[in-house]
C-alpha cells in the first residue's frame, strides 16, 4: 500500500484531493489515518474525488490516502453462503466479534475466513489445458450447495502444479497455471472480481422455464422466468418486503442473494432468524444454507449502500458461473437510486428529474442487464433472476425510479395501496401488473402443468377485468339492478379475489402452493363459473344460486385442502355438478 | 492547548466560514464566544484544507466578522450521562434548564451514535398493552418498535401519547424498570407543560428525562434534539437495563429545520425543498429503536408528526412510513364525529404485530379478528359511499347491516374515554360482539374453526 495523495477537503462521504494524482479510476483506496475504505470516482487535473464507504467524522485535511492498485472488488469463494455481509462484503458477524454490537469506523476484516480449512476435491490434472471459467475444485460449502472453484475468466494456460485432495484454506493455491506468455499464476479456491464489471459468459439464452415462487398471483397470473427481471413497486407498507421474503423462501432457485439496501435492521434480523429455522422445500436443510444476505441498512453509510447492489449481483453471477439458478432480491432499488442522488448532489452534478442524476436510467439498465439465463464460459448453464423492490415517493408510480425501472424489467408486480388497506395480500394489482414472459412460458406450462393452463389463466384475468368495469356501475347504482349474468361475473370475481389471489403468508398451508394446486384451484373456480353461467342462461336467478354454500366453500379451498391432498379437489368438481343437477331438477 | 481564532470570514444564515484554521476535523464541535460574553456551539460540516464551514446552533444574529472567537474542541457532539438524568429536564442540546445544576456524569457519549450491527439485533416480539382497542387490537405496539403517529394540527395526538404513557405496561411486572424519554422539537410551551403534567399525575416524573426545544428556541438546535434524546435513551436502556419509551414531537418541525439548513447551504433539493438525504437522516434516528441482543433493556419509539395539509404523501410522513415499522394515522372526519382516539385504521399498520400476537402473547384468534375488522371496515366505507349516491333505504340488506356495524365500530370500538383502559381480552371479545352483527358468510378472513369457536359463542352462553 502506497501513499498516493493527501486529503484536501471533506464533505460527508466525499473526500477531495488536490491536483493530479496517480490513482486509477474506480481504484479502491484507504482514506485517512483511520484507513477507511473508499473508491476513486472521478479524476482530473485539478481534483481527485473519492467516495468513502464509512463515516468520515473526525477526519482532517492533510491526512494521507493510500492506493491499492485494484478496482473495488469482492472476494469470491466458499464461505459466502449462510453468511451476512455489509454493502462492501465485510462479514457482519466478524465485525461484531471484533468491535462489538455497533459498527464503528475503520474495522479491518477479511471478506472470507482465511483460516478455515475446506475439504477440497480437485477436478483438474497435471498438464491439463485450462481456460477461464473451468472448474478446478469442488467443496461442500453448505449442506445444500457444492461450491465449484473456477479458473478466473481472464486466465488461459496449462496446469503445471496441482495439490492432492485434502483440506485447504481459501488462500492456499490449488493449481499453478503457466500462461501462454510464460507467466505463472497460482490459483486458490477464492478469487477477486470488480463489482462494477459483469462476469463474462459465452452467450445469453432465451429462457422458457419459470422461476416458481409458490405465490399464486405471480406463478399463475404474472410469471417470471429463471433469468428474468421483475419490479415490485409499492408505497410504504404495501407488502414489497413480505413478497420478497416469500419468493426468497419458496422459489425453486438454487441460491438466493438477498440485498437489504437502505432498509430496516429488524428485517434483516428477521430473515436471519426465519431462514435459519425454515426448511428449504427443495433440500430439506435450513434455508440459510442456500442464502447469502447483504445488509446495508438505512442507517449504515450511504456510499456502501450504493455499492451493495453491485456486490450482490457479482456474488450472484459467480454462483451462476457454477451452473446454478440464482435469484436476487433487491430491497429497495429506490434507496440505491437515492444514494446515487445523494452522492451526486454532494458532487454538485447537474440534476435531471427530481434531483436524480442524469445517469440514473443507464445505471438501472446496466444493473438489470446482469440478469439472464447464460451459457457460462465452462459451458454449464446458469441463471440470475433479479427481483427489485421500488419505493416510489408518495406512492406515485410516475416518479423517475419507477418509470425508469419499468423500461428495463419484463415483469411488473404493482402493489396497490387500496388493496393493502383492505388487507388483501399480496396486494398485487391485477389491473396494472403484467408479465411479458407469458408467451415464452406457454409451452412449458402446457407440457408441465396442464394443457388448459394458459387458457384458464386468460379467462381468470378476463373475469377480473370485467368485474372492474362492472364495479364502476355498481358504485353508482348498487348491484341489485344488474342482470344475472353480470351478477355472476361479480360473484365469481369475488371467489377469485378471496379464494385465489389472496394468499396468507402466515398460514401454514397457504403460504406456499405448488403449481399443480394452483392449476387445479383455477379449474374448480372456472368449472363453477361455467356451470352457473349455463344455469343462468336457462333462466335461473343468481339469488337462487347464491343460496348454496358452494361459493364460500370454493373460497376456502386454500385453507381446507392441504397441499398434500390435492385429490380432495376432485370432490369439489363433483359437488359443483351435484349443485347444478340439484338446482336444475328442483327448479326446471 | 487549543488555539482560539479571532474573527470569521463569512456569515450566511446559520453557516459561518472560518479560514486559516489548523487541524480541523470533519464533524467536530466548535465553541464560539461572541463579544467575549455569549457562548455558542457549532459543528463543522465541510472542510477544505484550512477552511471550515461551520453550522452554528442558535442564531447567528449577533455575530459579526470581528466580534467572534472560535475554539475547536476536537470532539464530536457529546452529552454527559449518568443515572442522574432521570427526572431531569434539558434544553434541545442537552444543557440542564431545571435549575438543578449540572449532571455529574459517569460517561460522555457521541450523540450521533454508530449504526447497530444487524446481526446484533434481537427481533422484537413483546406485546405492550396500551389499553386502547384501536392500537392493541389492530396496530399492536411491540416493545422495541418504532411506531409513529401521523397526525394533523389540532388532532389529539398528544392526548393519545399521554394516555399510552399512563396505561402501557412497559415494564411487564415490577421487576423490570421502565422509563420515558421525551423530546420536544419546535412545539409550543403548553405542549411541553401538558406532558410534564401527565408525567406528574401518573407518578412517573422521576423516571422521565425531558429534552425541550420549544418553538421559540433556536431552529438549528432542533437538529440535535432527537440525537441527544436517543443517546440518553440508549444509555438508560442498554447501560441501565431499562425499557424506554421515547416520545418525539413534532418530527415535522425537525424536518423543517433540516430543510432550512439545507437551503442555506444551497443544496439541490429533492421534493418540496427537502434535502435528498432526508430519508437517510430520518433513518439515523428511527433505526435507533430496537433491542440489542443480550442486553436487558429496549428502546421503543413513538415519533409524532403533523402532516402538512393532512397529506400522507407529503415527504415527511412518506419517508417516515418507509422507515418505521408501521404507523397510526389520525383522521379529521372521525375527530369531527367526536370519536376519540380518531384513528383511521385502514391506512394504519403495525408491522411487528404478526410476531407479537397470537396464542403465545395475546390470543389465538387475534390476527384473524384484526384482518376481519380491517376488511369489514373497508366494506363499511363502500356501503357508505353507495348510500350517499342511492340513499340508505335503497341499500341491499347486507349493506344496511354494514352501516349499522360501522357506526357501532366507530363509536364504541375505536371510541373510548381518555381514561379507559381495556385489556386485550376485552378488546377481542368486544370485536366478536361487533362481528356478530354481520352474517357469518361475510366473515371471509376468519377460518372455519375459529368461527365455530367464537362466532356462535353468544348463543352457547
Ligand atoms: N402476503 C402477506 N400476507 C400477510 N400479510 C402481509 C402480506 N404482505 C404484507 N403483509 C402485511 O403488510 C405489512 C407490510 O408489508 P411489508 O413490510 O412487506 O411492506 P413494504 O412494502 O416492504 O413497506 P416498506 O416500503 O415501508 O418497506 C407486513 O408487516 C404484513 O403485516
Ligand atoms: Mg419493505
Amino acid at each position: 500500500m502506497k501513499q498516493l495523495g493527501t486529503i484536501y477537503g471533506i464533505n460527508g462521504p466525499i473526500v477531495y484531493l488536490k491536483g493530479k494524482t496517480q490513482f486509477q479510476m474506480s481504484e479502491m483506496v484507504y482514506v485517512g489515518k483511520m484507513r477507511l475504505i473508499g473508491e476513486i470516482i472521478s479524476l482530473n487535473n485539478e481534483m481527485t474525488t473519492i467516495q468513502v464507504y464509512e463515516e468520515t467524522s473526525g477526519m482532517k485535511p492533510g491526512e494521507p490516502v493510500y492506493g491499492t492498485g485494484q478496482q473495488m472488488s469482492v472476494t469470491l469463494g466458499p464461505g459466502i453462503l449462510n453468511n451476512i455481509f455489509d454493502g462492501i462484503e465485510r462479514p457482519l458477524k466478524t465485525i461484531e466479534d471484533q468491535v462489538g454490537q455497533y459498527i464503528t469506523k475503520s474495522v479491518q476484516v477479511e471478506s472470507l475466513d482465511t483460516e478455515r480449512k475446506w475439504p477440497v476435491r480437485v477436478t483438474v490434472e497435471l498438464g491439463q489445458e485450462v481456460t477461464g471459467g473451468m472448474i478446478i475444485a469442488e467443496v461442500q460449502e453448505t449442506k445444500t450447495i457444492v461450491h465449484k472453484s473456477m479458473i478466473p475468466p481472464n486466465i488461459d494456460g496449462k496446469v503445471i502444479e496441482v495439490v492432492e485432495d485434502g483440506d485447504y484454506t481459501v488462500v492456499e493455491p490449488i493449481v499453478k497455471v503457466k500462461q501462454l506468455d510464460d507467466t505463472i499464476v497460482e490459483i486458490p479456491l477464492a478469487q477477486k472480481w470488480p463489482i462494477r464489471v459483469p462476469r463474462p459468459v459465452r452467450r445469453r439464452h432465451e429462457s422458457s422455464v419459470p422461476l416458481i415462487t409458490g405465490q399464486r398471483v405471480v406463478d399463475t397470473l404474472f410469471p417470471i422466468t429463471k433469468g428474468g427481471t421483475a419490479a415490485i413497486p409499492g408505497g410504504f407498507g404495501t407488502g414489497k418486503t413480505m413478497m420478497q421474503h416469500q419468493v426468497a423462501k419458496y422459489s425453486d432457485a438454487d441460491i438466493i442473494v438477498y440485498i437489504g439496501c437502505g432498509e430496516r435492521g429488524n428485517e434483516m434480523t428477521e430473515v436471519l432468524e426465519d431462514f435459519s429455522e425454515l426448511e428449504d422445500p427443495k433440500s430439506g436443510n435450513s434455508l440459510m444454507e442456500r442464502t447469502v444476505l447483504i445488509a446495508n441498512t438505512s442507517n449504515m453509510p450511504v456510499a456502501a449502500r450504493e455499492a451493495s447492489i453491485y456486490t450482490g449481483v457479482t456474488l450472484a453471477e459467480y454462483y451462476r458461473d457454477m451452473g446454478y439458478d440464482v435469484a436476487i432480491m433487491a430491497d429497495s432499488t429506490s434507496r440505491w437510486a437515492e444514494a446515487l442522488r445523494e452522492l451526486s448532489g454532494r458532487l454538485e452534478e447537474m440534476p435531471a428529474e427530481e434531483g436524480f442524476p442524469a445517469y440514473l436510467a443507464s445505471r438501472l439498465a446496466t444493473f438489470y442487464e446482469r440478469a439472464g439465463l447464460m451459457q457460462n464460459l465452462n459451458e454449464s448453464e446458469g441463471s440470475v433472476s433479479i427481483i427489485g423492490a421500488v419505493s416510489p415517493q408518495g406512492g406515485d408510480f410516475s416518479e423517475p425510479v419507477t418509470q425508469n425501472t419499468k423500461r428495463f424489467v419484463r415483469c411488473f408486480w404493482g402493489l396497490d395501496r387500496q388493496l393493502a388497506n383492505e388487507r388483501h395480500y399480496p396486494a398485487v394489482s391485477w389491473l396494472n401488473s403484467y408479465s411479458l414472459y407469458v408467451d415464452d412460458l406457454s409451452v412449458w406450462f402446457r407440457d408441465n402443468v396442464s394443457p388448459d393452463f394458459i387458457n384458464n389463466r386468460r379467462q381468470i384475468l378476463e373475469i377480473l377485468h370485467q368485474e372492474s368495469s362492472l364495479m364502476d356501475i355498481v358504485k353508482l347504482i348498487g348491484s341489485d339492478v344488474l342482470p344475472d349474468d353480470q351478477k355472476l361475473t361479480i360473484e365469481i370475481a369475488r371467489v377469485i379475489r378471496l379464494g385465489f389471489l389472496q394468499q396468507d403468508a402466515f398460514h401454514q398451508e397457504d403460504t406456499n402452493v405448488s403449481l399443480e394446486k394452483q392449476a387445479k384451484m383455477m379449474e374448480v373456480i372456472l368449472h363453477l363459473y361455467r356451470q352457473c353461467r349455463e344455469m343462468i342462461s336457462m333462466g335461473m336467478p343468481m339469488s337462487l344460486l347464491l343460496e348454496n354454500q358452494i361459493f364460500n366453500r370454493v373460497v376456502t379451498i386454500k385453507y381446507d385442502v392441504p397441499n398434500d391432498r390435492l385429490d380432495l379437489l376432485d370432490q369439489y368438481l363433483v359437488d359443483i355438478d351435484q349443485f347444478y343437477n340439484h338446482i336444475m331438477e328442483t327448479n326446471a | 492547548m487549543s488555539i482560539e481564532y479571532l474573527g470569521l470570514d463569512s456569515i450566511n444564515g446559520p453557516l459561518v466560514v472560518l479560514e486559516g484554521v489548523q487541524d480541523v476535523a470533519f464533524d467536530e464541535i466548535v465553541e464560539f464566544s461572541v463579544q467575549r460574553t455569549k457562548k455558542k456551539l457549532g459543528r463543522v460540516i465541510e472542510v477544505y484544507e484550512d477552511k471550515a464551514i461551520i453550522q452554528v446552533f442558535e442564531s447567528t444574529a449577533d455575530m459579526s466578522l470581528k466580534n467572534t472567537h472560535t475554539r475547536l474542541t476536537g470532539r464530536p457532539m457529546e452529552i454527559p450521562l449518568s443515572p442522574e438524568i432521570l427526572g431531569r429536564t434539558f434544553d434541545g442540546i442537552g444543557r440542564p434548564i431545571d435549575q438543578l445544576g449540572d449532571v455529574s456524569y459517569v460517561m460522555k457519549r457521541d450523540v450521533n451514535g454508530d449504526p447497530l450491527n444487524p446481526v446484533s439485533r434481537e427481533y422484537p416480539r413483546n406485546f405492550i398493552q396500551t389499553g386502547i382497542s384501536a392500537i392493541d387490537g389492530l396496530t399492536t405496539l411491540i416493545r422495541g418498535q418504532k411506531l409513529p403517529f401521523f397526525s394533523g394540527d389540532g388532532l389529539p395526538h398528544n392526548e393519545l401519547a399521554a394516555q399510552i404513557v399512563r396505561q402501557a405496561n412497559l415494564g411487564e411486572g415490577s421487576s423490570e424498570k421502565f422509563g420515558v424519554v421525551f423530546a420536544a422539537m419546535g412545539v409550543q410551551h403548553d405542549v411541553a407543560d401538558f406532558f410534564r403534567r401527565t408525567f406528574e399525575e401518573s407518578g412517573v416524573l422521576d423516571r422521565v428525562t425531558m429534552f425541550l426545544n420549544v418553538a421559540s428556541d433556536p431552529v438549528i438546535e432542533r437538529i440535535m434534539t432527537p440525537r441527544v434524546a436517543l443517546t440518553a435513551a440508549e444509555y438508560l436502556a442498554y447501560d441501565l437495563g431499562m425499557h424506554i419509551l421515547v416520545i418525539m414531537t413534532d418530527m415535522t418541525a425537525y424536518c423543517e429545520a433540516l430543510r432550512e439548513i439545507s437551503a442555506s447551504k444551497q443544496e439541490i433539493p429533492s421534493r418540496k425543498g427537502y434535502p435528498g438525504y432526508l430519508y437517510s437522516d430520518l433513518a439515523m434516528l428511527y433505526e435507533r429503536a430496537g433491542i440489542v441482543a443480550g442486553k436487558p433493556g429496549s428502546v421503543t419509539q413513538i415519533p409524532i408528526l403533523t402532516m402538512p395539509n393532512d397529506d400522507i404523501t407529503h415527504p415527511i410522513p412518506d419517508l417516515t412510513g418507509y422507515i418505521t415499522e408501521g404507523q397510526v394515522v389520525f383522521d379529521r372526519d372521525l375527530q369531527g364525529k367526536s370519536i376519540y382516539p380518531p384513528i383511521d385504521i385502514l391506512p394504519s399498520l403495525s408491522r411487528l404485530m404478526k410476531g407479537g400476537i397470537g396464542e403465545k402473547y395475546t390470543r389465538a384468534d387475534h390476527q384473524a379478528v384484526a384482518n376481519q375488522l380491517f376488511a369489514s371496515y373497508s366494506r363499511v366505507k363502500e356501503a357508505r359511499s353507495l348510500a350517499s349516491v342511492i340513499g340508505e333505504d335503497e341499500l341491499a340488506p347486507t349493506d344496511k347491516k354494514y352501516l349499522a356495524y360501522g357506526r357501532k365500530f366507530e363509536d364504541q370500538f375505536l371510541g373510548q374515554a381518555k381514561d379507559e383502559n381495556r385489556s386485550i381480552i376485552e378488546t377481542l371479545d368486544f370485536a366478536w360482539e361487533l362481528l356478530r352483527m354481520l352474517p357469518r358468510e361475510e366473515l371471509d378472513r376468519i377460518d372455519t374453526q375459529l368461527l365455530d369457536q367464537y362466532y356462535g359463542l353468544e348463543k352457547v352462553l
